[in-house]
């Protein structure tokens, strides 16, 4: 710890920020940067997951859909929002929101905060795995524009399922990962108490994500981390998405159909 | 997700003694022999266990037919990854020694009953058929033949989910198949996905549970999150044919349980369907 500078936060510290439940979630976001929320309930099969969120949106005048895991400040928040865990219904109303948007040709911006998917068994019974692959799938080809904003903490499959789009933003003290890091040292260090480790190992920061081409813009957070400021923070996440939709909005939609392809088939491309 | 690290199971030959199998589900025991003169199934419950993709893919694609293709693409250690029991490459590198495999999926053209395909079977014993950048990269580029080729696409699947050791572009192949995928079945080609025990986090939340028809072999686990994780959220046991084949079943998210013997017949049948009039 010595040798431990300012500006030297390791993955583990930043897994903490994202984790701050201080932090600005979806709801802030939303009331900070939207001028007209009207937000959209259920999956029309069986039920109205509170743990992700969707709606149509206005920002500064452009309207668009807006759809996001839904975490908590309070005991209360979360245990209606399940802390952010979807279940398939959720994921499901994704689907379904997403090609209303795709319909009416409006753009979709996804708020990203979640430990993972729902691990539970009626989760299972509904299909979780196949919820997610279908929005995999669905995602990858909606004709509108989509814009992601890892807020928080981007838990595994259970946030990749509304990750999927045409720029993908990533806030300075957000984590995005394959498993968490206590999942990753129970298995490869037989220790859930060497996370920090593993945080480290798994390289999960916004400057590793984009290091690695998997994210394509980070967005700068007020000093000492978002919770300090969650109007700052927001103001900067409005600006980065509404450059991002004036730039995607631009392109024809075969042009940018192909571009979203093209980028995904680049992930994980060596030679 | 992870859980293929434990060494302790090979449920191919499961172990005790050299010459004493132990089916994994119903535990009964029998001569090794048995095991392997009756193609991997347990006798007694019809457990129909572990196959290497070699064996899988001699029994399924017409003989002579398979040609295999992207062998040359194989895992990345772009991340440098160490953990306390060693560092990632010197364990691939060991698998790929021992299995003879460069990655957890055999990919390649072959014919079902004179159809041509892609087709592509994990192997389970290559790093417990995670899903890594090479694996990804096999199933995308083998859409891509598929497309210019017009051939269907048939996966057998046997994965314990992503590959942790290569981080978050481990994550991204679930997305790229998945839309790799997408694109062929919009194409009108078919997809004919084969879960075989197991298959489990992210490659059942991918790839895997994207076929025109989903199907798998009798009491094959599938699910996405593990039993134990489960157990412990919800503070309940779970019951034994929990993520079951016949549990997916059931619950509406498999077309049917086809037995090994059956299994050839039945893709070269439905893909006479997928192209009568296509």
């Amino acid at each position: 710890m010595a040798t431990k500078k300012k500006s030297a936060a390791t993955a583990w510290d930043r897994v903490k920020l994202a984790r701050d439940a201080k932090r600005p979630h979806l709801k802030d976001f939303i009331a900070l940067i939207t001028e007209d929320f009207e937000e959209l309930h259920g999956d029309r099969l069986v039920n109205d997951d509170r743990a992700l969120i969707g709606g149509f949106a206005t920002v500064d005048g452009v309207k668009m859909l807006i759809l996001g895991h839904h975490k908590g400040a309070t005991v209360e928040e979360n245990m209606e929002a399940n802390f952010g865990m979807v279940n398939p219904d959720g994921y499901r109303k994704a689907m379904r929101l997403g090609k209303l948007a795709e319909k009416f040709r409006l753009p979709i911006v996804t708020f990203v905060d979640t430990p993972g998917a729902y691990p539970g068994d009626t989760a299972e019974a509904r299909g979780q795995a196949e919820a997610i692959a279908k929005s995999l799938e669905v995602f990858a080809g909606l004709k509108t524009p989509i814009v992601v904003v890892i807020t928080g903490e981007g838990g595994s499959g259970g946030a990749l399922a509304i990750a999927v789009g045409d720029k993908v933003l990533m806030m300075e003290n957000a984590v995005y990962s394959v498993i968490s890091p206590e999942g990753c040292a129970g298995i490869l260090w037989r220790d859930g108490k060497e996370a920090p480790a593993a945080a480290e190992a798994l390289k999960i920061t916004a400057a590793d994500l984009a290091r690695l081409g998997v994210i394509d813009e980070i967005v700068k957070e007020p000093a000492g981390g978002a919770q300090k400021n969650h109007a700052a923070a927001a103001n900067n996440v409005k600006k980065a998405v509404l450059k991002a939709l004036k730039e995607l909005s631009s392109l024809p939609i075969e042009e940018l159909m192909e571009k979203r392809y093209a980028k995904l088939m680049k992930m994980g491309r060596f030679n | 997700m992870g859980w293929f690290e434990k060494k302790a199971v090979k449920a191919e030959i499961p172990p005790t003694k050299a010459l004493w199998a132990v089916c994994p589900k119903c535990k009964s025991h029998m001569a090794k022999k048995k095991w392997k003169d009756n193609n991997s199934i347990c006798p007694k419950c019809n457990y129909h266990g572990r196959l290497s993709a070699r064996e899988r893919i001699r029994q399924i694609a017409d003989e002579g037919s398979f040609e295999e293709m992207f062998r040359e693409i194989s895992y990345s250690d772009h991340l440098d990854f160490h953990d306390a029991t060693g560092d990632y490459k010197s364990k691939v590198e060991a698998t790929i020694a021992k299995t003879g495999e460069t990655e957890s999926i055999v990919m390649g053209r072959a014919t079902i009953g004179g159809h041509k395909v892609m087709l592509g079977v994990m192997d389970f014993s290559f790093m417990g058929g995670s899903l890594g950048t090479g694996t990804g990269e096999r199933i995308a580029k083998a859409c891509e033949t598929a497309l210019a080729e017009k051939r269907a696409l048939v996966i057998f699947s046997a994965s314990g989910g992503a590959r942790m050791h290569e981080g978050i572009l481990s994550l991204m192949q679930m997305a790229k198949t998945s839309a790799a995928i997408g694109k062929l079945k919009d194409a009108g080609l078919a997809y004919i996905s084969v879960l075989t025990d197991p298959t489990t986090g992210g490659v059942s939340a991918s790839f895997a549970m994207l076929g025109d028809i989903n199907i798998t072999e009798p009491k094959a686990l599938i699910g996405f999150a593990g039993r134990r994780v489960i157990e412990n959220t919800i503070h309940q046991k779970l019951p034994d044919d929990f993520q079951s084949a016949e549990y997916l079943e059931k619950h509406g998210f498999i077309d049917k349980i086809v037995e090994r013997k059956d299994m050839k017949a039945f893709i070269a049948k439905m893909l006479g369907y997928f192209t009568a009039n296509n």
